[in-house]
């Protein structure tokens, strides 16, 4: 007997606990094959962009914080060094290292929540709540070192805004101790399992040149094989001076390129988050942790484009200056509107279980997307 | 490559086509460049520029990095940002459009995949519409929105579909 199949148009969020955020997916499906999912984005678009031009150089930076709520630290770093950069501002070393040891703290925390929603995502619930609990004990360390435990507003122009507490090192040294040893476990519980490297391996593949053509960034960029960190290939701040390596992909689980390339990448990159955060108070000198800017800043009438590696890659900040005290443009390219902008094309032919996975190795962060 | 030996490099390929190099800003004190030099190239030229830009070895543009819009109150300008994974140099392009509704300039979706959804962004926030785009709606903003936010003298409407847009002051 022949059935008679027509295209469904399902609509998946964009309150649905998989998307991570409020985004909306039209998902053209026959059966459980989609033949394409597209992203609908925008539901949580706040202008931030033109708060900027609204706001002086300082007043923005509590702004920052919600462009990525996972990586605020990194928000705020990287919009520090944008104007920081243009005004011709030094800062001094000791504030460099601060901002480095918070930036690292902060893609720890992300990564967790990435690799334990991840394994949510897919069914394996024990994971996250594991990984909660790391994290919880990450947010109370960067909350002792600046007040919050979410939206950050540490960085400030010209340096940071608090020095670390007496003893924080030793703190921090105390739990990367104890946390090391649970990636381990973690690696035991869930990249090892026979489930999790049959469920993502070989699903949502995206080639190096994808990625490229793309401009996937960070993990994502990673995960095809391409070798490349800023923090690495073009060094900004103390990482030169810092010891790590660059995890890829491998194609261990299937294909090169594939969900658990992605994921796996976040899993090694937070050992090296662990050695770089040892060399940090290692190396960290003593002196000032902010240098004299003046209250109203105005850099010379420009353009400057930074760079940074966030815990997603890639973050942009493209500032224009015009020589007032509020910026003329401020964008952020962000490496989850990027990442958004393939699942389309990758979508295709895929099980609409497999898309919820592809998302979740993507560590899509919906603020982000949206600004 | 540095920036003018890629000036020099793309004047050989447009000959008579005018390629201007703009010097980064300047700290006013130190005289160091703090600012990103840029070209700047016709606008009704841009997407075989750039497709030159990818595909000949020298420049190997394989990325572009970032694609927005700045209102400059007189003018639009378009900027590109390309990187090249396989030489890592970086280049900014901008081109020029006139500051009104007609401003248009061809879409570079054929040469970069990612300019898709950066072109359709900037036409949301801009209303600068990219000729050939495959899919030019609006990415952030509901499709029914008036205006374009990002422009300088965007005024807000006052309510959309009766829902105000302002509110009483929480302290009177």
């Amino acid at each position: 007997m022949e059935l008679n199949t027509e295209e469904m148009l399902l609509n998946m969020g964009p309150q649905h606990p998989s998307t991570h955020g409020v985004i909306r997916f039209v998902v053209k499906t026959d059966g459980e094959v989609m033949s394409a999912a597209v992203p609908d984005i925008g539901y949580l678009h706040r202008s931030i962009e033109k708060i900027a031009e609204k706001a002086t150089y300082n007043g923005f930076m509590p702004w920052t914080d919600r462009v990525d709520y996972l990586a605020a630290m990194n928000c705020n770093v990287a919009y520090a060094m944008a104007v920081e950069k243009i005004a011709g501002i030094e800062i001094s070393r000791r504030a460099e290292y601060l901002r480095v040891i918070a930036m690292e703290l902060n893609r720890i925390i992300s990564h967790l929540l990435a690799v334990g929603s991840l394994g949510m995502d897919i069914g394996a619930y024990t994971p996250f709540v594991h990984a909660l609990r790391e994290r919880e004990k990450a947010n109370d360390l960067i909350e002792e070192l600046c007040g919050q435990r979410l939206t950050y507003n540490y960085a400030r122009i010209g340096g940071v805004i608090y020095d670390m507490t007496p003893n924080w090192d030793a703190k921090v040294l105390a739990f990367l101790e104890q946390f090391e040893p649970l990636l381990n476990e973690f690696d035991r519980l869930l990249t090892d399992a026979k489930i999790l490297k049959k469920r993502l391996g070989g699903v949502g593949v995206v080639t190096a040149e994808e990625a490229i053509n793309y401009n996937l960034v960070g993990p994502n960029l990673r995960g095809s094989g391409v070798k490349w960190d800023l923090r690495k290939d073009m060094p900004y701040s103390v990482y030169p001076e810092l010891d790590f390596e660059v995890p890829v992909g491998t194609g261990e689980a299937g294909v090169l390129g594939d969900c658990f390339d992605r994921y796996n990448v976040r899993m090694k990159e937070m050992r090296e988050s662990v050695k770089i955060l040892r060399q940090c108070f290692e190396r960290i000198p003593a002196g000032e942790y902010q240098v004299k800017v003046p209250k109203k800043i105005r850099p010379p009438a420009g353009d400057v484009y930074v760079r940074t590696e966030s815990t997603r890659g890639d973050l942009g900040v493209y500032l224009v200056s015009d020589g007032s005290d509020k910026a003329c443009r401020v964008k952020f390219r962000c490496g989850s509107f990027n990442a958004m902008s393939i699942v389309e094309k990758i979508s295709r032919g895929m099980m609409v279980a497999d898309l919820i996975a592809f998302i979740a190795s993507l560590d899509i962060v919906a603020p982000e997307i949206d600004r | 490559m540095t920036l003018e030996q890629i000036q020099k490099k793309l004047a050989e390929f447009y000959k008579g086509i005018a390629i201007e190099l703009i010097e980064g800003v300047k700290h006013p004190v130190t005289q160091a460049q703090t600012g990103d030099s840029c070209l700047v190239v016709p606008a009704d030229k841009i997407k075989d520029i750039c497709k030159t830009l990818k595909t000949i070895e020298q420049f190997s543009f394989d990325c572009l990095s970032n694609l927005t819009a700045v209102d400059r109150k007189d003018r639009f300008e378009v900027v590109y940002h390309l990187f090249s994974y396989k030489h890592r140099h970086s280049l900014t392009l901008k081109a020029v459009l006139p500051r009104d509704d007609s401003a248009h300039i061809e879409t570079v979706e054929g040469v970069w995949s990612c300019a898709n959804w950066l072109e359709r962004e900037v036409y949301d926030l801009f209303g600068i519409k990219f000729d050939n785009h495959s899919d030019l709606r609006r990415i952030m903003l509901p499709d029914d929105w008036i205006g374009h936010p990002l422009r300088k003298d965007y005024k807000e409407e006052e309510d959309y579909h009766g829902i105000s847009t302002t509110r009483p002051p929480l302290l009177s």
